[in-house]
């Protein structure tokens, strides 16, 4: 097998590198705290993809026993989606409190941008 | 003989708190809410007490939730280890509970308003539910959902502060412990790619067999991480000092002796009980965990000592501290884990302590810089007189809780040889000494600029605070429920599983 064979046949794995990177640079390059946010999402999501990956049975079909359903059927691996199921359900609330966390900070500070907020309260501190 | 009604109480203790939280959000009496929550707590605890003699007796039980075995289905498994864990949780919650109802009082309820305390109390609850269900499951999955739960409630309570940097020290805090929790959840699904698994029994067979594949280690190594960065292991320890110092009083008491405790049982589960310590030595990470152990120790103890702000002073100690249990960790000996776990009991105990006295203090002096603080020693001498407890107790002077566990952990790093750990114990003694010192210098023997008015203490506060100063000698001088406990606990993870 060459490289090239391996790096086509776990294209997807190589997608959720990239996302994750893509995701935790945002992270941390990112003054604005909204941004931050959206490269946490894209963090988050990358690893939601991984787990559907993990799922694929080669040639397997949906996961749902039809009656007196053949022995030979190949099914996918329900499992991993349906854990990805609460993952996204976490992820959710998580976006939801960090926005509601934001509109507080914007209204506290007048700025989302965090050298400004750091310097508000350098600001604040030496008065 | 397993009787049914254990089961039962395993999985009652942690619904109870997710069902009052909802309730208590609704009511809108913060004296009505109060109890309830501290009724809670109070039926937790005794529930605990009463597990933890059960598994004295049988060694441990599971619950399989719905009916369904494992590997289908999640089971609860309650060992020596949790029971001890679950014991220390809920009596820090209730005490925590207990201090809290100086929100029912007028005059102290400034740090949280009697608008949001309902939903404060709502929040610690939920808190406390996460917490006890990371210490009972025993399914990755499920400890990365409860988790989740524990720390979203965290983020929402440390934002409750009255100054404006909560905000951001809740942020800051949200974004490193979703990194934290997301990077466990790689983890968890990386090691059920190898091992098919995602029961904790399950997977600490198959994962003797797989460490030379490569997705295992990387499973384990991103697994390691993410709880790191929620325990706060120096250098992922950014977010602590703010959270500590911007959450209201009531909150700081709460995580200090609940959330970085469990976070140190997951990783202690994780690391012996689902990896096993045959294969865990085979890696660098038992150097690793002594080497950033005694970093915490050292470097944040020293930090500690430059901190104008008395509870982000405590705060690094609290990072120094968990070093200790790290360093119990890396040991990797049945002796190291249970000065670990006997440390993270007395350190429990004492630095809620410390935190609450702080918070009276606060409720006098209106600030929390040390020079504030100057001449309270004699304004308020009973809540100093517990400050010189807790103190002696966080230093390790004989007598005190503190004691005990560092020199079980002295005694562990002898027995192992590693000289230099035993130094570093010592040392950072030493160090919490200095930073204690100048904190009782500026309460004893300085005098304050400006006359302040005397207030009465809410008896909510006095009462717990002492609880706490007390327990601080009690299991300095006793070790039968503290040391004894968790050797037992120690030496049944190493040989189980």
């Amino acid at each position: 097998m060459t490289m090239s064979d391996v790096v086509l046949e776990h294209y997807n794995y190589w997608v959720v590198i990239v996302l994750m990177m893509i995701g935790m640079y945002t992270v941390i390059s990112r003054g604005h705290l909204l941004k931050k946010v959206i490269g946490l999402n894209i963090f988050q999501t990358s690893v939601f993809i991984m787990y559907i990956s993990i799922g694929y049975v080669e040639g397997g079909t949906v996961p749902i026993v039809e009656g007196g359903a053949a022995s030979d059927v190949v099914y996918a691996n329900p499992l991993p989606h349906v854990l990805i199921l609460t993952a996204i359900v976490v992820g959710v609330s998580t976006t939801a409190l960090a926005l509601a966390l934001i509109i507080r900070i914007r209204e506290a500070y007048g700025t989302l941008e965090e050298y400004d907020i750091q310097k508000l309260d350098q600001d604040a501190e030496s008065e | 003989m397993l009787r049914v009604s254990d089961g039962a109480q395993l999985i009652l203790i942690i619904l109870l708190p997710l069902v009052v939280a909802p309730i208590c959000y609704v009511l809108r009496s913060v004296r009505v809410v109060w109890l309830l929550t501290l009724a809670t707590a109070l039926s937790c605890f005794l529930m605990s007490v009463g597990l933890l003699l059960v598994v004295l007796d049988t060694g441990g039980f599971s619950y399989h939730l719905g009916g369904w075995a494992p590997p289908v289905g999640i089971e609860y498994r309650l060992d020596l280890l949790s029971a001890f864990v679950l014991l220390v949780l809920t009596a820090v919650f209730f005490v925590c509970q207990l201090y809290a109802g100086s929100l029912t009082v007028a005059s102290s309820s400034k740090e949280v308003p009697p608008a949001i305390a309902p939903a404060f109390f709502a929040a610690t609850l939920l808190c406390i539910a996460g917490l006890m269900g990371i210490v009972v499951t025993g399914d990755v999955f499920n400890l990365f959902v409860f988790l989740e739960i524990s720390s979203l409630a965290t983020y929402a309570m440390i934002s409750l502060g009255r100054d404006r940097r909560a905000l951001t020290a809740a942020f800051q805090y949200l974004v490193l412990g979703t990194i934290g929790a997301t990077f466990f959840l790689i983890g968890v699904g990386l090691l059920y790619a190898e091992t098919g698994t995602l029961n904790m029994r399950e997977m600490s067979m198959l994962i003797p067999d797989l460490v030379d594949r490569q997705t295992a280690f990387t499973g384990m190594t991103f697994v390691i991480i993410g709880l790191a960065l929620k325990l706060a292991i120096f250098p992922l320890h950014l977010w602590l000092p703010n959270a500590y110092t911007e959450a209201p009083s009531v909150v700081t008491v709460l995580l200090a002796g609940t959330s970085t405790k469990v976070a140190f049982y997951a990783l202690a589960r994780m690391v012996v009980s689902v990896f096993g310590v045959e294969t865990v030595v085979e890696t660098p990470l038992p150097r690793l965990l002594l080497i950033v152990g005694s970093l915490a120790v050292l470097f944040t103890s020293a930090q500690a000592i430059l901190q104008a702000n008395v509870k982000r002073l405590l705060a690094y100690s609290s990072v120094a501290q968990i070093g200790y249990m790290v360093i119990g960790l890396g040991l990797l000996t049945t002796e190291g884990l249970a000065a670990g776990f006997v440390h993270l009991f007395n350190h429990a105990l004492t630095k809620t302590g410390l935190f609450m006295a702080v918070g009276i203090m606060m409720l006098v002096s209106l600030d929390a810089r040390l020079s504030s603080l100057a001449g309270l020693g004699r304004q308020m001498p009973w809540t100093s007189a517990a400050v010189v407890i807790t103190a002696f107790s966080l230093v390790g002077i004989p007598g005190t809780a503190g004691f005990i566990s560092k020199w079980a952990l002295l005694d562990a790093a002898l027995a192992q040889e590693a000289y230099l750990i035993a130094a570093v114990v010592v040392v950072g003694s030493l160090l919490a000494c200095l930073y204690l010192l100048r904190l009782l210098d500026v309460m004893y023997f300085q005098v304050s600029e400006k006359p302040r008015e005397s207030i009465t203490i809410p008896i909510h506060m006095v009462t717990a605070l002492w609880l706490l100063a007390i327990a601080c000698i009690w299991f300095g001088l006793s070790t039968e429920y503290s040391l004894s406990v968790a050797k037992l606990a120690a030496a049944s993870m190493m040989e189980s599983l």
